[in-house]
């Protein structure tokens, strides 16, 4: 794999484990206060119309973000089969 | 071991303590279940304030526990001591002692929603470290269990230092008893040792504390070293002494590194977090509930978009056909109320100054109430069920198209019913430069208090034609509506480009489960709303009523209230029955007129018709919209005041008299091209106090309510004008 698979790149339903937080965007300090950290499973659960804001579920939390910030958060898929 | 003092408590100074009222803090995240907590804990029992020079307000209230009672503040919602927002900084200063009017409280009531336990635990470790008394609240712990997880009370107390937990159910009280009695306790509880999440930071921090010594405690210490730009971090530079500024640097970056302390933050505390929640909570089989699945679908995308404007067109069409007959019976009955008192009290300025001053200018006030209780009933049982940050979601990629963000979607479509809880309603709104853009726009939004000028002069003055498929008059009506939304959209995207520039704000929100509100809480935070209105905006608009009535009914001219004597003897000899009260009422009709004429009000009329005749303006209409400025809807009185039909006439009487109206070289004053300036400076100008005074309070400073009316103003001035000198 040659391009990183970030938050964004997600389809509804599937899941991904955060490994790495570009935390250079102020917005992206406040979603990892929200528990968006490394380590954490994250489901992306639906998008609004357009594809943006994104909802994602997080340890049973819905959080809502924009695509642009989804994008700063690396992760490496989860295949949840059952 | 017994202290011997302890044990010879004379009697009259256990009563003494037992009136001794301690004050606990109740924090939480939003929609942790806390404002339904509060509620339920404190009742009827609780005022509204604000902290000093801001406009976050403070709830305060009291909690009876057996013959006792304790005082409770509710703090705003937050998911952090972090010090981001206005709200978050003052649930810290709060809590930390250093909120000016505010004792330091004696003990925490931490609220943690169930389902929201990883977010809860972060705010509710760092309470921990207050050294202050505990007590948690579990929230929604029934829901939970229902989703497939239940809770090890006693493992979560545990990881959390033996805190007391008391699971309770506010919209049915299970479980308040216990919460209460750990509540009058807390004063004489054990300060729970703090789980040290990050040892490394809390070394240096009490190193740092050791250093400020008595002015700096060690959790003090540890947010200055991870808030650098946080008011605690210059609390511990003042405290460390010269060099603390250097020292502090120093061990940012000895500990950070070039990561920013607050990322590093989360990551400790959230691995920690995930360490309890493995051990506390207990995978149960989820219950199948009803509904689920139907919900699941409408919260689809394209299903929610579609019920989220069938939700707004449903609150709207009850605005309207509810607060309708409401406002007419509050119209209705200070009419009759004021022709009681003029029955009674001899016609003359006492009886003026109550029938059109005091009992019109309490009426204006009263009027708006319907419409705002109506609007933010649907507004509250929107967000108490979770609904309303659902829209903001819904809503977000439309509203960025004009720099805002999904929060100012409700606010801005409040608006169309009425601006002013429209503007009450951007206290959701996060971002300070977001909420006042909104709080800009939302005046221009086609208010229902427009809606009789838009009515009048239309069906007057605009042929009742079609144009196609379209009648001109709805197409005229639609025009103005979106001429208001345009005016605010354009407003919106300028107040973002210049005054208000900043970074695209972000879009971060935690979406809460649907549930059903509480109609407790519900019914307390609309009579807070309520009070809110009548108090802070109702002042400022009965004032100025009585204001617009001083200038319309002063300077008295005798010679026109003799001449009106002399032309009712006149009549009353000559006339009688029917045709007598005919004549009487026309008479005291031309009356009013004349003294209005040269009342202060019809002077300034004259005194600014040479700036508003370019618009194509007389006097009259001029100072029928100088007095429409408090209270727009006022003209149409002023209208048939000044026109000699009365100030209650019907609409065709003053539509007929609108029409023949001439100017002193007989030419007609209501042409198409005036009419239609006259509309569009309606559609766009600020004529409403109740807005003023909301705007003054919402935003805290004047500024902002001057610069939008001086704005609108000249905005509506010059569309006026253009279209009448082009037309």
């Amino acid at each position: 794999m040659s391009t990183q698979l970030t938050l964004a790149d997600l389809k509804p339903g599937q899941s991904g484990r955060i490994e790495h937080i570009d935390t250079s965007d102020p917005g992206v300090l406040r979603l990892m206060v929200l528990g968006l950290v490394e380590d954490t499973p994250v489901r992306f659960t639906q998008a609004a119309i357009g594809g943006d804001p994104m909802e994602f579920n997080v340890f049973g939390i819905a959080i809502s973000l924009r695509r642009e910030q989804a994008r700063k958060f690396a992760i490496t898929r989860i295949d949840e089969r059952d | 071991m017994t202290d011997k003092a302890a044990v010879q408590i004379p009697v009259d100074q256990i009563g003494v303590r037992r009136q001794a009222r301690h004050t606990v803090a109740l924090v939480g995240n939003p929609n942790s279940g806390k404002s339904t907590l509060f509620n339920r804990l404190t009742g009827l029992r609780q005022k509204t304030a604000n902290y000093p020079g801001v406009t976050v307000e403070k709830h305060v209230g009291t909690v009876p526990v057996g013959d006792t009672s304790l005082e409770l503040i509710d703090l705003p919602g937050t998911y952090a001591l972090s010090a981001h927002s206005m709200e978050e900084r003052i649930a810290v200063d709060v809590v930390l002692g250093h909120m000016p009017g505010t004792a330091r409280p004696a003990g925490i009531l931490a609220c943690v929603n169930a389902n929201h336990l990883y977010q809860g635990l972060y705010l509710l470790q760092q309470l921990l470290q207050l050294e202050l008394p505990v007590v948690v609240a579990l929230t929604m712990t029934d829901l939970a269990a229902q989703r497939g997880v239940a809770i090890d009370i006693q493992r979560l107390s545990n990881a959390l230092g033996g805190i007391r937990i008391c699971p309770i159910v506010p919209t049915t009280g299970q479980g308040l008893g216990a919460l209460k009695a750990a509540l009058a306790d807390l004063p004489t509880t054990a300060v729970p040792q703090a789980p040290d999440y990050w040892p490394a930071v809390s070394q240096v921090a009490a190193e740092i504390a050791r250093a400020g010594q008595e002015a700096l405690t060690a959790l003090e210490a540890e947010r200055a070293l991870i808030d650098a730009e946080g008011p605690l971090a210059r609390q511990a530079e003042v405290a460390l002494g010269p060099g603390g500024q250097a020292q502090l640097a120093a061990a940012r970056r000895q500990l950070f590194g070039d990561q920013p302390p607050m990322a590093d933050e989360a990551r400790q505390r959230y691995r920690w977090i995930r360490q309890v929640l493995a051990d506390v909570q207990v995978q149960v089989p989820p219950l199948k509930r009803l509904g689920a699945r139907w919900l699941a679908w409408l919260n689809r995308p394209l299903p929610a978009t579609v019920s989220f404007f069938a939700v707004m067109g449903l609150v709207f069409q009850a605005v309207f056909s509810w607060a309708t007959p409401m406002m007419d019976l509050i119209d209705g009955a200070g009419a009759a109320l004021a022709a009681g008192v003029a029955a009674v009290l001899p016609s003359g300025a006492l009886a003026s100054l109550l029938t059109d001053g005091v009992i019109a200018g309490v009426g204006s006030v009263v009027i708006f109430l319907p419409q705002i209780l109506i609007l933010f009933l649907f507004l509250i049982v929107l967000e108490d069920s979770g609904y309303l940050a659902r829209a903001a979601f819904l809503m977000d990629r439309a509203m960025r198209a004009v720099g805002l963000s999904g929060q100012s979607v409700i606010p801005m479509l409040a608006s169309f019913a009425c601006a002013v809880p429209g503007i009450m309603a951007t206290r959701v709104i996060p971002d300070r430069k977001d909420r006042i853009a909104t709080i800009m726009a939302a005046p221009f939004m086609t208010c229902s208090a427009r809606l009789p000028v838009y009515a009048l002069m239309i069906a007057a003055f605009v042929p009742n034609t079609s144009l196609g498929f379209f009648n001109v008059q709805g197409l005229v009506l639609f025009g103005l509506y979106l001429l208001g939304i345009l005016g605010g959209v354009l407003t919106a995207l300028l107040m973002k480009g210049t005054a208000l520039r900043g970074p695209t704000p972000s879009f971060i929100l935690t979406l809460p489960e649907f549930s059903v509100p509480d109609w407790r809480n519900v019914a307390l935070k609309l009579l807070d709303r309520a009070r809110i209105f009548l108090k802070r905006a109702g002042t400022i608009i009965f004032f100025v009523a009585l204001v617009v009535w001083a200038l319309a009914y002063f300077p008295r001219s005798p010679a026109i209230a003799e001449n009106l004597a002399a032309g009712q003897a006149e009549a009353a000899a000559n006339l009688a029955g029917a045709a007598l009260d005919t004549e009487l009422t026309r008479l005291e009709n031309q009356a009013a007129s004349a003294q209005l004429a040269q009342s202060w009000l019809g002077r300034a009329g004259r005194a600014a018709e040479p700036a508003f005749a370019p618009l194509g303006w007389d006097w009259r209409v001029t100072a029928a919209v100088i007095a429409g400025f408090p209270a727009r809807e006022v003209m149409i009185a002023v209208l048939g005041t000044v026109y000699a039909v009365g100030d209650e006439s019907d609409e065709q009487t003053l539509a007929a008299r609108l029409r023949s109206a001439r100017w002193p070289d007989g030419e007609l004053v209501f042409t198409l091209p005036m009419v239609l300036g006259l509309l569009v400076f309606y559609a766009l100008c600020l004529q409403c106090a109740a807005t003023l005074a909301v705007m003054r309070r919402e935003t805290g400073t004047w500024r902002w309510p001057v610069s939008a009316w001086l704005y609108m103003t000249a905005l509506g001035y010059l569309a006026a004008l253009a279209i009448h000198q082009l037309a």
